[in-house]
């Protein structure tokens, strides 16, 4: 190959790793997950949520997971909630996960609600610690609610997302108040999935999983 | 300043040196007393307990022993640039240095008294005064303070990505929120759930590791009333930089207060939690993945 070919080819390679490059860190920058909004409209707002066992598709077919309802009634894959500020959030969680049992028996009471919490439409105070499937808490809001689990031998187990309410299933309602704007993580506290022993892994360390962002607008 | 050339001669070398020590006394005598009597009441962690207070007084002592030191390096430093720079175009080589005996010898002398006497009394407020100085040390701890039996004892609990506290004086009560008495010894047994985390209360002057299936004692003596910062400071995984809260130190009658509500709106949970122990091995009933 001559001199201007050589060239041609070093110039040629430059330009394709500049842009792929390129490509990596504007999809990085742009990358966004998705969002879903609470309906209603302040000083009240409705969240609806499920956890599940397995998701059913990729790429992570086999991790547990939250999916949130958006407001046209569609099940989202995301874990970033975005809820009024300085309003009532009522929500309600249709848990289709078998029990795990919370690794702290601590965060088996009912922290930061208001009024009651119902699991099956019934009232509870506090959750035995080993019928807990997940959690959902937002730590610097002060929530904590503990989920029970389903029955191991419960029939009609949901294997993959979106699970329906013909599934068996557990429906934990409980509201909280939002304070000022600001972004708030959530999170599970049971060591659902990848829980090893000395630490959390894949969907507890993952955002769109057993993480989120509360975005309080 | 200036210095003729043709007067620089060996007759001439002491005033520089002497012109040099008065700068540098100077110089010395007003940054040590602003930086013991302006500086030293704001640099951190502040007094809200015995610990905290002497790990300032450590660092304002640091900070004032340290300015006659660099003012020293800076007006030698500068005084060379001004006075002895050439200023002709020929570039002559100086003189040879061959050593100077007694100045090595004050340097040496002059470095370790400085040296000792800090690892001295660091040592004497490590272990004497300041019982650990806020750290933690390990299960059997060693700077032990005499009134160990009054202690309040806390156990601080780490786990991804939250701290809680126990109260095995209040019926060994969990809360998700720590708040201490002004005046009075505490005994913070830090452990942890799942990785390794760090406990560090910034205004206590505590920072202790968070190990699993690890107890590790730390002694703080609250002073003041308010609120001091916790954070983790060992990276911990995707929330570590979340793991935050903020704790309060109140009078004594607050305490009570807070720590009976705590017992009332814990009890229905109570009952859940396993005997109150120096560590709890990560045991959930199972687990899942």
């Amino acid at each position: 190959m001559n001199r201007a070919g050589r060239v041609l080819a070093v110039s040629a390679g430059i330009a394709f790793a500049a842009a792929l490059t390129a490509y990596y860190v504007v999809g990085y920058l742009m990358m966004t997950p998705p969002s879903v909004a609470a309906s209603g409209s302040p000083p009240r707002a409705r969240l609806t949520l499920q956890t599940v066992a397995s998701l059913g598709f990729k790429p992570h077919p086999d991790w547990v997971s939250y999916l949130a309802k958006n407001p046209q009634g569609k099940w989202v894959h995301g874990t970033v909630l975005k809820v009024p500020a300085n309003s009532l959030v009522t929500v309600t969680v249709y848990q289709y996960d078998t029990a795990t049992g919370l690794r702290n028996p601590f965060w088996g009471g009912f922290h930061g609600t208001v009024g009651p919490v119902t699991v099956n439409g019934k009232p509870l105070k506090t959750l035995d610690p080993s019928l807990a499937s997940h959690t959902f808490a937002i730590p610097d809001l002060g929530v904590s609610v503990p989920l029970k689990g389903v029955a191991d031998d419960a029939k009609n187990q949901c294997s993959v997302a979106p699970c329906t309410l013909a599934e068996a299933h557990n429906t934990i309602v409980f509201s909280f108040r939002t304070g000022k704007r600001g972004t708030y993580r959530w999170q599970c506290f049971v060591p659902c999935a990848a829980g090893f022993i000395l630490g959390f892994g894949g969907p507890m360390q993952s955002l769109g999983y057993m993480d989120g962002l509360l975005r309080v607008v | 300043m200036t210095v003729p050339r043709t007067t620089v001669g060996p007759a001439q070398v002491p005033r520089h040196w002497l012109r040099m020590v008065v700068i540098w006394a100077v110089l010395s005598a007003v940054a040590v007393p602003l930086i013991v009597l302006v500086l030293g009441p704001h640099l951190p962690p502040g007094r809200m307990t015995a610990e905290a207070g002497s790990q300032r007084d450590a660092n304002t002592v640091m900070t004032a022993l340290l300015a006659p030191i660099v003012v020293a390096v800076l007006v030698f430093f500068v005084y060379a640039i001004v006075v002895f720079r050439e200023r002709g175009t020929a570039i002559v080589d100086g003189p040879p240095l061959r050593g100077h005996v007694p100045m090595q010898t004050a340097w040496v002398v002059f470095t370790s008294v400085i040296v000792i006497a800090l690892a001295a009394w660091g040592s004497y407020t490590l272990i004497v005064s300041s019982h650990g100085a806020g750290g933690g040390q390990g299960p059997d701890p060693v700077a032990v303070p005499s009134h160990r039996s009054q202690d309040l004892v806390v156990q601080v609990i780490g786990q991804q990505w939250n701290w809680t506290y126990r109260f095995p004086k209040y019926d060994d009560v969990e809360t998700d929120h720590l708040e201490l008495p002004d005046n009075s010894p505490i005994e913070l047994h830090v452990t942890s759930l799942d990785v390794t985390h760090s406990f560090w209360a910034y205004q206590l002057g505590v920072k202790a590791d968070a190990v699993p299936g690890a107890d590790n004692v730390a002694f703080v003596h609250t002073r003041n009333d308010g609120t001091f910062n916790i954070r983790c400071a060992e990276l911990c995984g995707l929330w570590h930089g979340h793991m935050y809260q903020t704790g309060d130190v109140v009078s004594p009658a607050a305490f009570k207060s807070w720590i009976s509500s705590q017992q009332t709106a814990e009890a229905p949970n109570l009952r859940y939690l396993p005997p109150f122990g120096r560590t709890y091995y990560p045991a959930p009933f199972r687990r899942a993945g």
